[in-house]
């Protein structure tokens, strides 16, 4: 799945140092606060994390649709379509026609809410050829014969007959194809699927999921997937971001993410996934606490109150740093700094790797 | 769409049944009738009062008789046409109404016009502007006018007018054209008329509609299915207009249908400070005189309408809302 086609140098999205924030009368949450991540070519990136992560915002700021009082602060969102100019998504202004060209056209997005994310005073062919229109130079018929054949490549039964229907006549399912074709309608180069089956049934999500995967094999087009679901990354994933308040904590393969996870809270979430078979009178391991509301985000390392191996006067003092734990893998504990580690040993060194 | 409209047909037949029963009962319901309400006035002039002559009017009006009954004279009147006498006037009921009623028209379908487009650019650029000076002025001179009485500013502008600029603005017609008949200088003399009462009668409205209409767009346009046009490349201006608009929309029309009634007869008193020729200040002097069959049919032609007026934004909401059309949510 990540044969990358070698046009242009880097990856195709480049997120550096992200800072999102939402200035609310009660005072300034940091709902993103200096998130990285890339996207190679033709790669599946999942972002995984709890509720409230910041995994929904770091995807809504690519595409510079941040609710009011949100604003990007800091960071850069440098974009690199194959064939075109670097831009830098985090300082483009979102009204601008740049950014109106790139929705849509460049990266496109599915939503959690099929149902509500398309309009029901509007048939969902009209909403379909609209999105073809706004992009590609294509007269009212070719864009609706271009309609009907993405309706069909995602699989909807009749797709002449549901050109004319409206949102509240589908199910959920169909209603997240639709959004699926809408989001292919132009050959995006990247999709961003933020939790499209949260709300979906358990098999039609496995559907979607199915569909959104072959799409991609097919297409070569890039993913940036945002679930908290740890079944589906192991389905789809190239290589996983794992978020906890606002900041990346762990990044790296899929393989690695899931047979050697370094961050504590990595390992934790990993270890309360239920199991087959395994133990089936043993109770469910989970994390302790709950995730704070990020506008009170504790001191140092904002996992240290819920986190098994945090050193005391170290994880809840000091910010921990971004360490490189392989290629292409950072881990954000102060476990892997060499400095903090050898100033003070770790009370659990088992996962500590020199 | 044609079954629904028949369907909503048949239900307006017992629903008008009803609507005259209880126009009629109100009408009744003071105690005495148009003969007593004379009476009284007579003798405080100091008159005498034939008693014979009484009951002479009493038996050709059918003032005696049970209340059913002249229900019945009544309706079977109206049925053929016939809206009944005007004790008052002493003339029938229809060509009073029908003297007046147009003018009520034109003034209520102007004044909704008017009220309409001021309305409408203002909310959504409160909407889509919020919290801007431009909003917030807007939302200042809105609640002055929903919070003002329609009367008083009828008699500040009426003040002004006069004290000012020596104006007078009664009435809708210049003296001279009072009674002239139709020409187009007579209706440039009602349009320069027409304003005053259009202000007055819309500033309420209109302040109403900009409330509406900003809450309902500031409703809609953070829906995802917004965010999501959004996302996939729909300029702003076009975005506003084609999808929460359209949905904001529906308030408006649901509400079409009791705008037309409210303004025929809730201009009663802006009227009759006004001093104007319109259905209104005739509904209450008929009231206060007991003038029985002009007070009923004003008030059943009234409720008429708001039945019409609701089976109208039904109509135009099933036309625009496929939710409604195709009986869903």
């Amino acid at each position: 799945m990540s044969a990358a086609s070698a046009v242009g140098d880097g990856p195709l999205l480049e997120i550096d140092g992200l800072k999102t924030q939402f200035f609310t009368r009660e005072g300034t949450v940091r709902a993103v606060d200096g998130v990285s991540l890339s996207v190679p070519r033709g790669a599946t990136v999942c972002v995984v994390g709890e509720s409230g992560c910041g995994k929904s915002v770091t995807a809504r700021s690519v595409l510079g649709l941040v609710d009011e009082p949100g604003r990007i602060v800091g960071g850069r969102i440098r974009w690199r379509p194959a064939g075109g100019d670097e831009v830098d998504l985090a300082t483009l202004e979102p009204t601008s026609e740049r950014m109106r060209r790139i929705r849509g056209g460049e990266i496109s997005m599915v939503f959690q809410e099929p149902m509500a994310s398309l309009s029901p005073m509007h048939t969902v062919g009209s909403q379909l050829v609209e999105a073809i229109r706004l992009h590609l130079p294509l007269g009212r018929a070719e864009a609706r014969d271009r309609a009907v054949e993405l309706l069909r490549r995602v699989g909807i039964p009749r797709p002449e007959a549901r050109m004319e229907a409206y949102s509240f006549q589908l199910s959920g399912g169909m209603c997240q194809r639709v959004m699926i074709a809408i989001a292919l309608a132009c050959d995006p180069a990247l999709l961003i699927a933020d939790e499209p089956t949260t709300a979906l049934d358990v098999t039609t999500q496995a559907r979607i999921i199915d569909l959104l995967r072959d799409l991609q094999a097919r297409s070569g087009m890039s993913v940036l997937f945002i679930t908290h679901d740890l079944g589906v990354v192991a389905e789809i994933a190239d290589e996983v971001v794992v978020m906890y308040l606002g900041t990346v904590v762990e990044r790296g393969g899929v393989d690695e993410i899931f047979h050697d996870p370094k961050h504590p809270y990595t390992r934790a979430l990993i270890g309360s996934v239920p199991r087959m078979g395994r133990g089936s009178r043993q109770r469910l391991t989970t994390i302790r606490g709950t995730v704070p509301h990020p506008s009170d985000r504790p001191a140092g390392c904002a996992f240290h109150p819920r986190c098994d191996v945090a050193v005391a006067g170290v994880c809840d003092r000091t910010d921990p740093p971004d360490a490189v734990v392989g290629p292409a893998r950072t881990a954000r504990c102060v476990l892997y700094d060499p400095v903090a580690v050898s100033a003070s040993p770790p009370a659990d060194g088992s996962g500590v790797t020199p | 769409m044609l079954t629904f409209i028949a369907r909503r047909c048949l239900v307006m037949v017992p629903t008008l049944f009803a609507i005259s029963v209880v126009a009629f009962l109100i009408i009744q319901l003071p105690p005495g009738d148009y003969l007593t309400t004379m009476v009284t006035r007579l003798e405080a002039e100091g008159q005498q009062v034939d008693e014979a002559m009484l009951a002479g009017l009493r038996d050709r009006y059918g003032l005696g008789r049970p209340v059913h009954e002249q229900y019945l004279a009544w309706m079977s009147g109206i049925v053929h046409g016939d809206f009944g006498q005007s004790f008052e006037y002493g003339t029938s009921v229809s060509s009073l109404i029908a003297d007046r009623l147009p003018l009520s028209i034109v003034l209520t379908v102007s004044t909704l016009l008017a009220t309409w487009l001021i309305a409408f650019p203002i909310g959504l650029y409160s909407a889509v502007r919020q919290y801007s000076p431009g909003d917030y002025l807007a939302t200042t001179i809105g609640f002055l006018g929903l919070a003002v009485p329609n009367f008083l500013i009828a008699l500040g502008l009426m003040y002004v007018m006069h004290t000012v600029f020596g104006y007078s603005v009664g009435g809708l017609f210049s003296p001279e054209y009072r009674d002239a008949p139709w020409s187009l200088a007579k209706v440039g003399d009602l349009a320069a008329h027409l304003w005053i009462p259009i202000v007055v009668l819309g500033t309420a409205g209109t302040a109403g509609l900009i409330r509406i209409l900003r809450a309902n767009v500031l409703d809609e346009v953070r829906k995802p299915y917004v965010v999501a046009a959004r996302a996939r490349g729909v300029p702003e201006r076009r975005l506003v207009f084609k999808y929460p608009l359209r949905v904001a929309l529906n308030p408006f029309i649901s509400t079409v249908g009791w705008v037309l009634p409210a303004l025929l007869s809730g201009e009663v008193i802006v009227a009759s400070v006004l001093n104007l020729p319109t259905t209104g200040p005739l509904l209450l002097g008929a009231l206060r005189s007991q003038d029985m069959y002009l007070a009923g049919s004003i008030i059943l032609i009234v409720s008429v309408l708001t039945v019409v007026g609701t089976l109208l934004s039904d109509v135009l909401l099933a036309r625009l809302d496929p939710r409604v059309r195709l009986g869903h949510r």
